[in-house]
């Protein structure tokens, strides 16, 4: 039983931060696509596209994203989250996959099986490296001592 | 943003190396932004205990007056338009994918050295599985 096991509302937050982040982009991506290309010469055009409600919806969901994935950092390691979050990647393939009807090469499958693995593997382990307090750790050093 | 004017006026062919300094570039600025913005979370101490304390202004103001938040978000920013930049120069196909696997292991040295995260064996394999499988996935 791993010390730091997590709340079923921390987990939410992860859930969070993984599935907006790829829906965000692909909100942002859908949203741009649709507008006439968009040069330096002309920045107006990129302060309207930003009210377009494609990208106006990507925006809400970075938001979202950057909010969760902020609070998710205050009790949890860079190096437990950022493979936990690989896994919206999965999420959104397979929501094309089975929602959207999209086709799936052998070669994104793998990818898909090899990050399930990944973050099956960080899941088990705890989420937070215990830091002991400075005196805390002298103390530790004296009795091994 | 891959049929940028400026796309169109360089050629075809980008020396290797150049390609390699742009995505390193990439994968620097947004591991150093990364471990930063981790750094400036953990000194705050976990937001959702600070939310349900002071209230959701209460940790929006804990994270608006840490300076250590700053200069992460900065890097990020630099990520960010580094990101743009390459991928006005390089293949969508190879930058994207390539960045965003890199900076998972990257991440992970990073995590050990400056953070003192206890990356062990099992977040190692996570951090490469993760990362070969991302590049799969987004090639």
């Amino acid at each position: 039983m791993p010390k730091h096991s997590l709340s079923p509302r921390q987990y939410l937050i992860l859930g969070v931060v993984a599935v907006s982040a790829p829906l965000g982009d692909s909100c942002l991506k859908r949203g741009m696509a649709a507008l006439p290309p968009i040069t330096l010469a002309h920045p107006g055009a990129l302060i309207a596209a930003v009210f377009t409600p494609w990208v106006a919806l990507g925006i809400a969901l970075l938001i979202g994203f950057f909010a969760s994935y902020l609070t998710a950092l205050s009790w949890a390691d860079l190096t437990f989250v950022l493979p936990a979050t690989a896994f919206g990647y999965v999420i959104i393939a397979l929501l094309a996959r089975f929602w959207l009807g999209e086709s799936i090469s052998l070669e994104r499958w793998a990818g898909i099986v090899l990050i399930t693995l990944g973050v099956g593997f960080v899941a088990q382990g705890p989420s937070l490296t215990e830091h002991p307090a400075p005196e805390e750790a002298e103390a530790q050093d004296v009795e091994t001592r | 943003m891959t049929t940028s004017p400026l796309a169109a006026t360089l050629p075809a062919a980008i020396n290797p190396w150049v390609a390699a300094a742009m995505i390193a570039a990439v994968v620097l600025t947004s591991t150093t932004g990364e471990v930063l913005t981790a750094a400036a979370m953990k000194s705050i101490g976990d937001l959702d205990m600070i939310r349900a304390h002071s209230g959701l202004k209460g940790a929006i103001r804990a994270v608006v007056t840490c300076p250590l938040f700053y200069a992460g978000v900065f890097f990020l920013a630099l990520a960010f338009f580094s990101l743009l930049f390459a991928l006005n120069h390089l293949n969508l196909s190879l930058a994207g994918p390539a960045t965003a696997s890199l900076t998972l292991v990257t991440n992970a040295i990073a995590g050990k050295i400056f953070l003192k995260e206890n990356v062990d064996r099992r977040r190692w394999a996570s951090a490469v599985l993760v990362c070969v499988g991302v590049y799969l996935l987004a090639h």
